[in-house]
């Protein structure tokens, strides 16, 4: 579904590269998550994948579901079926969400050759969504994600989630600054989705997340680069015994 | 100084040609001369340095003179065109003016609960009228009053009787028509009485593509406990220069909201001042603004707060594209015996091209030393983090853009509780944003 091949980013403007080579496959139904150190390039890699301006790639290969990506716009990556949790979801004045995720299912629709949706069909939809993970209903008549908490916004990007249904999920850091309860809202959500076509790529630095939702592969990234790969285990190792030895290895190459 | 150029000929003529054909009862006919003499000894203001309150306006096209004032009666506009073209509610009491001119065919004035809606020069004997017409917008306030002044003829004067508890809207709607530059000076005297309730609005709209002279004076005049939801509408043509005066009166305890939209003319200016002159008083003016091209909008908004426990609020919000400049010029003044009070400034705008210019000022100028007072400005770009957040959803980034647009302006927009009058604006900033984005960049 999603392969990565030896990507070199950085900052826009910026010598120093983030990204340093990376390469990773995700095949159809997988879970993979993505673990390193603060500033090792993990929110960096997700943001790319859906072409943040803020990046540019000097090199490398990205292609989902076989179409190299790198040359689209983050909408026409969204359109084909790529989604970005955001670790910090910006704050849309005076746009309310329902308004924003009837526009976004709209043009996802538009895309897939396929009619929009009733008001009244987009409604119910939404409702339901909204009440699956527990979100507040006064809070989706403010503007989007204007005045929520951290949670809430965490909260608000699975609903988007659900909504949209995409066909590889990235979450970016969504774990942090959760609560034991809107983590397992998160987890409960992505659990749900799970299917033989849907993937999702989670990052996270740290293992709680993935106690609640159980990858099938697990990769380690230092400086840019994934330096380890494995099962489920590995995040328990780094649990134990943390990231000291794979920044130790990176600097010894 | 005597405007003893051809410029200053022309409005002399046009004045002179009044004087001799429309007579008017003695009072008015004094003070328009008194306004005339005024213009006449200042002329119009130039943007010269020194000149604090016009300097961001440039204004020699007036001066010019190519601004014809139209003596005729009004002409025909069919009633349609109207209703599709200008804020209309057959709910509402609307006085129409065609050009400048009163037109009874199509004013529809409900009657009933006492409030009188009517022709300003039909009113020429009321004692009400003699003694607030001019005394809120001096003639020597500035060029324009004392210009309307001398021009004086039709107008909206509306009386509210106290305790009457009615919101159903009151139109005072001025257009222009095409065919000609025309100069219009239209007038609005409102005076709502004790613990009464009303909602007023004043709308300026042109139904053509030519730029005409429009410098509308407004007088506002609120007794102890009245409440007055005001509303003023600008949608003249991009040609179109528009100076407007809003003066404001208010006493102990009396409320006024206003909320104020303009869609860019070529030179506008919306030039209000509230004047809190009792205790308890207290003031809401928000406003929006769009502009493009090579448009200039100009708000110039003051309060002043005489006397203490006074609540004042300004709140504008501007959406700028192309080479178009807008200021806001946001003053409060507490004066020494206005303990208590709380003003607040806000100027927010979205610039959406390298060529736009916001000028925004609010200032707070307080004498007196038991007072909660705040503003702040700002102006940006489209943020960045919302276009990629919601392009990362599968929108454009045009449709994106859009969406944030419509959603800055909203904030005012969603302040029109009048229903038929919140749709008209809406569909007027939906009309522009397109307009607003291909001068973006």
């Amino acid at each position: 579904m999603l392969q990565v091949t030896d990507l070199h980013a950085s900052v826009v403007d910026s010598d120093e590269e983030i990204l340093k080579g990376l390469s990773l496959r995700i095949g159809p139904g997988e879970v993979h998550a993505i673990m390193g150190p603060n500033g090792s390039g993990k929110s960096t890699f997700a943001n790319v994948l859906l072409g943040r301006p803020d990046y540019v790639v000097n090199s490398g290969r990205v292609t989902f579901e076989d179409e190299d990506i790198l040359e689209l716009f983050p909408d026409q990556r969204a359109l084909r079926g790529m989604f970005l949790a955001f670790q910090y979801p910006a704050e849309i004045p005076g746009v309310r969400p329902w308004q924003f995720l009837k526009a976004a299912l709209d043009a996802r629709r538009e895309y897939a050759g396929e009619k929009s949706l009733s008001v009244r069909d987009f409604s119910k939809l939404f409702d339901d969504k909204v009440k699956a993970v527990g979100i507040d209903p006064d809070l989706v008549k403010r503007s989007l994600n204007e005045g929520f908490s951290g949670g809430e916004k965490k909260r608000n990007e699975m609903l988007q989630l659900e909504m949209l249904e995409p066909r590889l999920a990235i979450l970016d850091e969504t774990d942090s600054g959760l609560d034991v309860d809107a983590l397992r809202i998160v987890a409960e959500g992505v659990n749900s989705l799970r299917s033989p076509d849907r993937s999702f790529l989670i990052v996270t630095h740290y293992q709680r997340l993935l106690n609640y939702i159980k990858p099938d592969v697990v990769h380690i990234l230092v400086d840019g680069r994934i330096v380890e790969t494995g099962g489920p285990e590995l995040a328990m190792t780094v649990e134990n015994s943390g990231y000291e030895q794979y920044i130790k290895a990176a600097v010894a190459d | 100084m005597t405007l003893a150029t051809a410029r200053g000929e022309k409005y002399a003529a046009d004045f002179e040609a009044l004087t001799e054909s429309c007579p008017v009862t003695d009072w008015m006919l004094e003070l328009r001369q008194s306004g005339w003499d005024h213009f006449d000894s200042i002329g119009f203001p130039t943007a010269r340095r020194g000149n604090e309150l016009w300097k961001y306006t440039n204004l020699t096209a007036l001066d010019q003179g190519k601004f014809v004032f139209q003596l005729d009666g009004p002409g025909d506009v069919e009633p349609d065109l109207l209703r599709q073209r200008a804020p209309w509610s057959d709910d509402w009491s609307t006085l129409v003016f065609i050009d400048g001119r009163y037109s009874a065919s199509l004013s529809q004035v409900s009657s009933g609960d006492g409030v009188k809606v009517q022709n300003l020069s039909d009113a020429a004997h009321s004692e009400l009228l003699r003694t607030h017409l001019g005394t809120h917008a001096a003639v020597d306030e500035n060029a324009f009053s004392a210009l309307n002044t001398a021009f004086l003829m039709d107008g909206g004067f509306v009386q509210i009787p106290e305790g009457r508890d009615d919101t159903s809207p009151i139109h005072l709607l001025f257009v222009t028509t095409p065919g000609g530059s025309r100069a219009i000076y239209p007038r609005t005297l409102v005076v709502s009485g004790i613990n009464s309730r009303s909602t007023v609005i004043e709308s300026y709209i042109s139904l053509g593509g030519e730029g005409g002279f429009t410098a509308p004076v407004a007088e506002y005049v609120l007794n102890s406990g009245a409440g007055i939801d005001h509303y003023r509408v600008l949608v003249e043509n991009e040609e179109s220069f528009h100076i407007g005066t809003t003066r404001v009166y208010q006493l102990d305890d009396s409320t006024f909201t206003s909320t104020s939209f303009a869609l860019g003319p070529k030179i506008g200016r919306n030039d209000v001042h509230v004047l809190l002159d009792a205790p308890g008083a207290e003031c809401t003016l928000n406003g929006l603004y769009l502009t493009t091209g090579d448009q200039h909008m100009d708000n110039h908004i003051s309060t002043t707060h005489a006397k203490p426990h006074g609540t004042s609020h300004q709140f504008y919000k501007g959406v700028l594209s192309g080479n178009s400049r807008a200021v806001f010029s946001g003053r409060v003044l507490v004066e020494k015996d206005a303990q208590k009070t709380q003003a607040f400034q806000k100027d927010l705008n979205l610039v959406l091209s390298h060529g736009a210019e916001i000028d925004t000022k609010p200032s707070l100028e307080i004498y007196a030393d038991d007072v909660q007072c705040a503003h702040g400005a700002t102006a940006g770009h489209t943020d960045p983090e919302a276009l990629f957040y919601m392009q990362a959803r599968g929108i454009d980034e045009v449709t994106a853009q859009a969406m944030l647009m419509r959603g800055f302006a909203s904030e005012i927009v969603d302040m029109i509780s009048v229903d038929g009058l919140q749709d008209y604006v809406h569909g007027v900033v939906e009309e522009a944003i397109p307009r607003l984005q291909a001068a973006a960049d």
